[in-house]
Protein backbone atom coordinates (compact mmCIF):
# COMPACT_ATOMS: atom_id res chain seq x y z
CA UNK A 1 0.00 0.00 0.00
CA UNK A 2 3.10 2.68 0.57
CA UNK A 3 3.45 2.68 -3.10
CA UNK A 4 0.07 3.54 -3.81
CA UNK A 5 0.43 6.11 -1.23
CA UNK A 6 3.36 7.99 -2.21
CA UNK A 7 2.23 7.71 -5.87
CA UNK A 8 0.14 10.55 -5.35
CA UNK A 9 2.83 12.68 -4.28
CA UNK A 10 1.81 16.27 -2.73
CA UNK A 11 -0.62 16.67 -5.10
CA UNK A 12 -3.47 15.05 -2.88
CA UNK A 13 -2.62 17.04 0.25
CA UNK A 14 -2.76 20.32 -2.31
CA UNK A 15 -5.68 19.35 -3.78
CA UNK A 16 -7.09 19.45 0.27
CA UNK A 17 -5.49 22.60 0.44
CA UNK A 18 -7.10 24.44 -2.52
CA UNK A 19 -10.18 23.51 -1.96
CA UNK A 20 -10.21 24.86 1.84
CA UNK A 21 -8.57 28.10 0.66
CA UNK A 22 -11.80 28.00 -1.71
CA UNK A 23 -13.79 27.57 1.18
CA UNK A 24 -12.25 30.93 2.65
CA UNK A 25 -12.65 32.98 0.15
CA UNK A 26 -16.54 31.89 -0.52
CA UNK A 27 -17.12 32.84 3.09
CA UNK A 28 -15.15 36.14 2.29
CA UNK A 29 -17.60 36.89 -0.85
CA UNK A 30 -20.80 35.73 1.12
CA UNK A 31 -20.20 38.26 3.61
CA UNK A 32 -19.32 40.64 1.16
CA UNK A 33 -22.06 43.26 3.32
CA UNK A 34 -21.49 42.33 6.76
CA UNK A 35 -20.46 44.93 8.96
CA UNK A 36 -17.08 44.02 11.07
CA UNK A 37 -16.73 41.31 9.15
CA UNK A 38 -12.59 40.55 8.36
CA UNK A 39 -11.69 38.51 5.36
CA UNK A 40 -9.54 35.87 5.40
CA UNK A 41 -7.00 34.14 3.17
CA UNK A 42 -4.72 31.00 3.26
CA UNK A 43 -1.06 31.26 2.44
CA UNK A 44 -0.33 28.15 0.06
CA UNK A 45 3.01 28.53 -0.48
CA UNK A 46 3.77 28.76 3.68
CA UNK A 47 1.46 25.94 4.24
CA UNK A 48 2.77 23.67 2.07
CA UNK A 49 6.22 24.38 3.15
CA UNK A 50 4.75 23.17 6.67
CA UNK A 51 3.36 20.04 5.18
CA UNK A 52 6.68 18.62 3.86
CA UNK A 53 8.77 19.92 6.58
CA UNK A 54 6.92 18.07 9.14
CA UNK A 55 6.90 14.99 6.73
CA UNK A 56 8.11 11.92 8.91
CA UNK A 57 10.01 8.68 7.69
CA UNK A 58 8.04 5.81 8.57
CA UNK A 59 10.18 3.25 10.41
CA UNK A 60 7.07 0.99 12.15
CA UNK A 61 4.53 -0.56 10.68
CA UNK A 62 2.23 1.43 13.70
CA UNK A 63 3.69 5.16 11.92
CA UNK A 64 1.48 7.25 10.16
CA UNK A 65 3.10 8.32 7.11
CA UNK A 66 2.67 11.80 6.45
CA UNK A 67 1.63 15.01 8.93
CA UNK A 68 -1.47 16.41 7.33
CA UNK A 69 -1.89 19.92 7.05
CA UNK A 70 -3.82 21.52 9.97
CA UNK A 71 -6.70 22.85 8.70
CA UNK A 72 -6.54 26.19 10.12
CA UNK A 73 -3.04 26.58 10.43
CA UNK A 74 -1.40 29.60 8.14
CA UNK A 75 -5.11 31.33 7.71
CA UNK A 76 -4.43 34.94 7.91
CA UNK A 77 -6.07 38.64 7.82
CA UNK A 78 -6.37 40.27 4.59
CA UNK A 79 -4.86 43.76 4.70
CA UNK A 80 -7.76 45.80 2.45
CA UNK A 81 -6.56 48.47 0.22
CA UNK A 82 -9.15 50.62 1.29
CA UNK A 83 -11.01 50.70 4.65
CA UNK A 84 -15.03 50.70 4.51
CA UNK A 85 -16.77 52.51 7.51
CA UNK A 86 -18.50 49.46 8.18
CA UNK A 87 -15.53 48.06 9.32
CA UNK A 88 -16.19 45.29 6.62
CA UNK A 89 -12.18 44.19 4.73
CA UNK A 90 -13.96 42.62 2.28
CA UNK A 91 -12.90 44.03 -1.76
CA UNK A 92 -15.52 41.50 -3.58
CA UNK A 93 -14.04 42.58 -7.11
CA UNK A 94 -10.36 41.25 -5.30
CA UNK A 95 -12.05 38.21 -3.69
CA UNK A 96 -13.45 37.33 -7.18
CA UNK A 97 -10.06 37.49 -9.01
CA UNK A 98 -8.74 35.21 -6.01
CA UNK A 99 -11.66 32.71 -6.34
CA UNK A 100 -10.54 33.03 -9.87
CA UNK A 101 -7.50 32.27 -9.74
CA UNK A 102 -8.02 29.35 -7.35
CA UNK A 103 -10.54 27.52 -9.09
CA UNK A 104 -7.62 27.98 -11.91
CA UNK A 105 -5.12 26.43 -9.43
CA UNK A 106 -8.14 23.38 -8.54
CA UNK A 107 -8.04 22.07 -11.70
CA UNK A 108 -4.13 22.51 -12.36
CA UNK A 109 -3.53 20.39 -9.16
CA UNK A 110 -6.36 17.97 -10.68
CA UNK A 111 -4.56 17.53 -14.13
CA UNK A 112 -1.14 16.23 -12.15
CA UNK A 113 -3.20 14.08 -10.17
CA UNK A 114 -5.44 12.65 -13.29
CA UNK A 115 -1.50 12.16 -14.84
CA UNK A 116 -0.61 9.70 -11.62
CA UNK A 117 -3.68 8.13 -11.59
CA UNK A 118 -3.36 6.97 -15.63
CA UNK A 119 0.45 6.39 -14.84
CA UNK A 120 -0.49 3.75 -12.44
CA UNK A 121 -3.39 2.34 -14.21
CA UNK A 122 -0.97 2.20 -17.11
CA UNK A 123 1.27 0.27 -15.09
CA UNK A 124 -1.48 -2.22 -13.81
CA UNK A 125 -2.20 -3.08 -17.15
CA UNK A 126 0.37 -3.44 -18.87
CA UNK A 127 -0.44 -2.72 -21.99
CA UNK B 1 -14.29 18.57 2.30
CA UNK B 2 -14.27 21.98 1.67
CA UNK B 3 -16.36 22.37 -1.16
CA UNK B 4 -19.26 20.87 0.13
CA UNK B 5 -19.17 23.61 2.41
CA UNK B 6 -19.12 26.19 -0.12
CA UNK B 7 -22.43 25.05 -1.32
CA UNK B 8 -24.24 25.61 2.11
CA UNK B 9 -21.93 28.85 2.37
CA UNK B 10 -23.09 30.70 -0.70
CA UNK B 11 -26.55 29.08 -0.32
CA UNK B 12 -26.59 31.07 3.39
CA UNK B 13 -25.76 34.42 1.06
CA UNK B 14 -28.29 33.59 -1.13
CA UNK B 15 -30.95 33.19 1.26
CA UNK B 16 -29.99 36.61 3.30
CA UNK B 17 -29.61 38.68 -0.16
CA UNK B 18 -33.03 37.85 -1.21
CA UNK B 19 -34.52 38.51 2.31
CA UNK B 20 -33.03 42.18 1.74
CA UNK B 21 -34.19 42.11 -1.78
CA UNK B 22 -38.09 41.68 -0.16
CA UNK B 23 -37.32 44.32 2.44
CA UNK B 24 -36.10 46.95 -0.52
CA UNK B 25 -39.64 45.72 -2.27
CA UNK B 26 -41.43 46.28 1.04
CA UNK B 27 -39.84 49.54 1.13
CA UNK B 28 -40.78 50.74 -2.39
CA UNK B 29 -44.09 49.29 -2.41
CA UNK B 30 -44.81 51.57 0.93
CA UNK B 31 -42.64 54.88 -0.54
CA UNK B 32 -45.90 56.98 -0.77
CA UNK B 33 -48.46 55.74 2.28
CA UNK B 34 -49.06 58.21 4.48
CA UNK B 35 -50.47 58.35 7.94
CA UNK B 36 -52.61 60.24 10.22
CA UNK B 37 -50.09 60.34 13.06
CA UNK B 38 -46.05 60.45 13.43
CA UNK B 39 -45.49 57.12 15.27
CA UNK B 40 -47.97 55.02 12.22
CA UNK B 41 -46.05 56.51 9.26
CA UNK B 42 -44.08 53.92 7.45
CA UNK B 43 -40.60 53.47 8.49
CA UNK B 44 -37.98 52.30 5.84
CA UNK B 45 -37.05 48.49 6.76
CA UNK B 46 -33.34 47.79 6.64
CA UNK B 47 -31.69 44.16 6.99
CA UNK B 48 -29.06 44.53 9.24
CA UNK B 49 -26.29 41.07 8.66
CA UNK B 50 -24.17 38.65 10.82
CA UNK B 51 -21.66 35.93 9.88
CA UNK B 52 -22.26 32.80 11.45
CA UNK B 53 -19.22 32.00 13.22
CA UNK B 54 -17.60 28.50 14.13
CA UNK B 55 -19.03 27.78 17.33
CA UNK B 56 -22.08 29.17 16.93
CA UNK B 57 -25.31 27.15 16.44
CA UNK B 58 -26.17 23.46 16.77
CA UNK B 59 -23.78 20.64 14.92
CA UNK B 60 -26.67 20.48 11.92
CA UNK B 61 -26.29 23.96 11.14
CA UNK B 62 -22.44 23.13 10.46
CA UNK B 63 -22.66 23.54 6.60
CA UNK B 64 -23.62 26.85 6.73
CA UNK B 65 -20.39 27.85 9.30
CA UNK B 66 -18.56 30.82 7.62
CA UNK B 67 -21.74 31.79 6.00
CA UNK B 68 -24.02 34.54 6.70
CA UNK B 69 -27.50 35.11 8.46
CA UNK B 70 -29.83 38.26 8.50
CA UNK B 71 -29.68 39.48 12.23
CA UNK B 72 -32.48 41.47 12.64
CA UNK B 73 -34.43 44.02 10.31
CA UNK B 74 -34.82 47.28 11.61
CA UNK B 75 -36.25 50.67 10.96
CA UNK B 76 -35.00 53.32 9.33
CA UNK B 77 -34.32 55.83 12.08
CA UNK B 78 -34.27 59.21 10.12
CA UNK B 79 -37.53 61.44 10.82
CA UNK B 80 -40.69 60.84 8.38
CA UNK B 81 -42.14 63.74 6.69
CA UNK B 82 -44.78 66.30 7.45
CA UNK B 83 -46.71 67.13 4.46
CA UNK B 84 -50.20 69.46 4.39
CA UNK B 85 -52.85 68.28 2.92
CA UNK B 86 -55.92 68.91 4.48
CA UNK B 87 -57.97 67.63 1.78
CA UNK B 88 -56.42 64.31 2.62
CA UNK B 89 -59.30 62.08 4.99
CA UNK B 90 -56.12 61.04 7.33
CA UNK B 91 -54.87 64.78 8.24
CA UNK B 92 -54.50 65.02 12.00
CA UNK B 93 -56.34 68.51 13.07
CA UNK B 94 -53.86 70.71 11.86
CA UNK B 95 -54.47 69.52 8.09
CA UNK B 96 -51.17 67.57 7.81
CA UNK B 97 -50.10 64.30 6.81
CA UNK B 98 -46.96 61.92 7.65
CA UNK B 99 -45.34 60.19 4.71
CA UNK B 100 -43.29 57.33 5.05
CA UNK B 101 -39.08 58.51 5.12
CA UNK B 102 -38.36 55.77 2.33
CA UNK B 103 -35.62 57.30 -0.12
CA UNK B 104 -36.55 56.01 -3.69
CA UNK B 105 -33.13 56.58 -5.12
CA UNK B 106 -31.20 55.23 -2.22
CA UNK B 107 -33.63 51.82 -2.36
CA UNK B 108 -33.06 51.30 -6.10
CA UNK B 109 -28.86 51.65 -5.42
CA UNK B 110 -29.23 49.29 -2.59
CA UNK B 111 -31.81 46.95 -4.68
CA UNK B 112 -28.94 46.44 -7.22
CA UNK B 113 -26.14 46.39 -5.13
CA UNK B 114 -28.40 43.02 -3.23
CA UNK B 115 -28.96 41.31 -6.98
CA UNK B 116 -24.88 42.02 -7.72
CA UNK B 117 -24.30 40.01 -4.45
CA UNK B 118 -26.88 37.35 -5.01
CA UNK B 119 -25.02 36.79 -8.94
CA UNK B 120 -21.66 36.61 -7.07
CA UNK B 121 -23.02 33.64 -4.94
CA UNK B 122 -24.52 31.97 -7.79
CA UNK B 123 -21.04 32.19 -9.16
CA UNK B 124 -19.58 30.75 -6.70
CA UNK B 125 -21.64 27.87 -6.68
CA UNK B 126 -21.76 27.24 -10.32
CA UNK B 127 -17.87 27.28 -9.89
CA UNK B 128 -17.66 24.73 -6.84
CA UNK B 129 -20.08 22.38 -8.89
CA UNK B 130 -17.94 22.20 -12.25
CA UNK B 131 -15.12 21.53 -9.57
CA UNK B 132 -16.39 18.66 -7.91
CA UNK B 133 -17.66 17.68 -11.40
CA UNK B 134 -14.04 17.39 -12.62
CA UNK B 135 -13.14 15.40 -9.13
CA UNK B 136 -15.37 13.07 -9.56
CA UNK B 137 -14.00 12.30 -13.03
CA UNK B 138 -10.74 11.50 -12.40
CA UNK B 139 -11.55 7.95 -11.86
CA UNK B 140 -11.74 7.92 -15.70
CA UNK B 141 -8.75 9.37 -15.73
Amino acid sequence: MNVLDNALGVHAQALNMRSQRMELLARNIANADTPNFKARDIDFKQVMQQTQDTAMTTTQAGHIAQGEAAADKGVMYRTPFNTAFDGNTVELHVEQAKYGKSAADYQATLNFLEQRVSGIRKALRGD
Amino acid sequence: MALDQIFGIAGSALNAQSVRMNTIASNLANAGTVAGTDQDAFRAKRTVFKAIMDQQGSPQDSSYQGGIKVQEISNDPSPVRRLLDPGNPLADKDGYVYTSNVNEMGEMVDMMAASRSYQNNVEVINTARQLMMRTLEITKA
